[in-house]
């Protein structure tokens, strides 16, 4: 099990990337960070997912 | 009789030889403009109508359920302008600003720290450390305060870009209550003061932009009105013929008397 965004997920064993391509999240409008440190798109396709791993999917919404 | 009041044509004077400098960044625009609470099917007319060329960001959690992005909505050659709110501490700051640099549109940052969640006051302690660690990160470091000349001049050290004063309470459309303590920063600080949070008419900008403010930022003014885009060209109004007054100089106060605008001869009376 990992953390996206605070809820539970089965993804372990995955790629981010292969996590993302299960999900509606727009890969070109999304950062992401891993335990904390961020992820460059670059290594989405190498990164893997772990048991207990943390991430948290961000994107722009509207603010002041 | 003034005969050496002309200086400027005042259509070659604010808009074209006057630039708005931010970390190495002209913009003719003096108008930052807020994106929050507002459609994003607006968005475009409001920065059309605002004339703007900044646009205010906030990073949050992304959302699957939503198609949407507001990314889509800005138009092409604005610059955009993250904040970091939801940040409760330096830390916070950094781990936004970085997350917000990540999602590749560019190095400028608002800094925003709130501790307090009635009143939403930023907290300059944090803001400075923030700003240190940002500006050292090559980012354009635009910090949020409440207007202190110290903390002005520890965020000048800092390395920040440009001092954005509170003129009142986020959200309140007060206007310019702290307007003593900005005109200090106008007067002591070499960096643009932009006053940003409060300001609820274009009354108020125009004021601030008489006093030398160097721009301003407004958001609910705008997405609490009743015409969006149609108060977007009003502040934008206000705010070039606040910064044409400034440029021009204001004409003097009387402490007490009047001064007569007609000449004081030649009445048609004999006496």
């Amino acid at each position: 099990m990992i953390k996206v965004n605070g809820i539970p997920v089965e993804a372990e064993g995955k790629t981010i990337l292969e996590y993302l391509e299960t999900t509606n999240y727009d890969k070109k409008r999304i950062a992401i960070e891993r335990n904390g440190e961020i992820v460059p798109k670059a290594l989405y396709e190498s990164t893997m997912l772990n048991d207990g791993d943390t991430l948290e999917v961000v994107s722009f919404v509207g603010g002041g | 009789m003034q005969e050496n009041n002309i200086r400027n044509n005042p259509n070659d004077n604010t808009l074209n030889n006057d630039p708005l400098t931010i970390g190495g960044h002209k913009f003719s625009s003096r108008f930052i403009l807020g994106s929050g609470k507002y459609s994003l099917h607006l968005i475009e007319a409001a920065v059309r109508d605002a004339g703007a060329e900044i646009i205010t960001l906030a990073v949050r959690r992304a959302n699957t359920k939503e198609q949407e992005n507001i990314l889509d909505f800005i138009p092409e050659g604005v610059t955009l302008l993250p904040n970091t709110s939801g940040a409760r501490n330096a830390q916070e700051a950094v781990r936004i600003a970085r997350l917000a640099r990540e999602l590749g549109c560019g190095d400028f940052v608002k800094i925003e720290i709130m501790r307090d969640m009635k009143y939403l006051l930023p907290d300059n302690a944090e803001t400075i450390k923030a700003t240190e660690i940002l500006a050292k990160e090559g980012f354009v470091v635009m910090p949020y305060m409440y207007p202190d000349l110290n903390v002005a001049r520890d965020l000048v050290n800092a390395g920040a870009a440009s001092i954005m004063p509170l003129a009142s309470p986020i959200g309140s459309n007060k206007g310019l209550t702290t307007k003593e303590f900005i005109q200090i920063l106008i007067d002591e600080i070499d960096l643009p003061i932009i006053v940003d949070a409060g300001i609820g008419a274009p009354s108020q900008a125009c004021e601030a932009m008489e006093m030398g403010a160097a721009a301003i930022m407004a958001n609910t003014a705008l997405a609490t009105a009743g015409d969006l885009p149609l108060m977007a060209s009003a502040f934008r109004k206000a705010i070039e013929a606040g910064r044409q007054a400034y440029l021009s100089g204001l004409g003097r106060v009387l402490v007490r008397g009047a001064a007569a605008s007609d000449p004081l001869t030649g009445f048609l009376r004999d006496e």
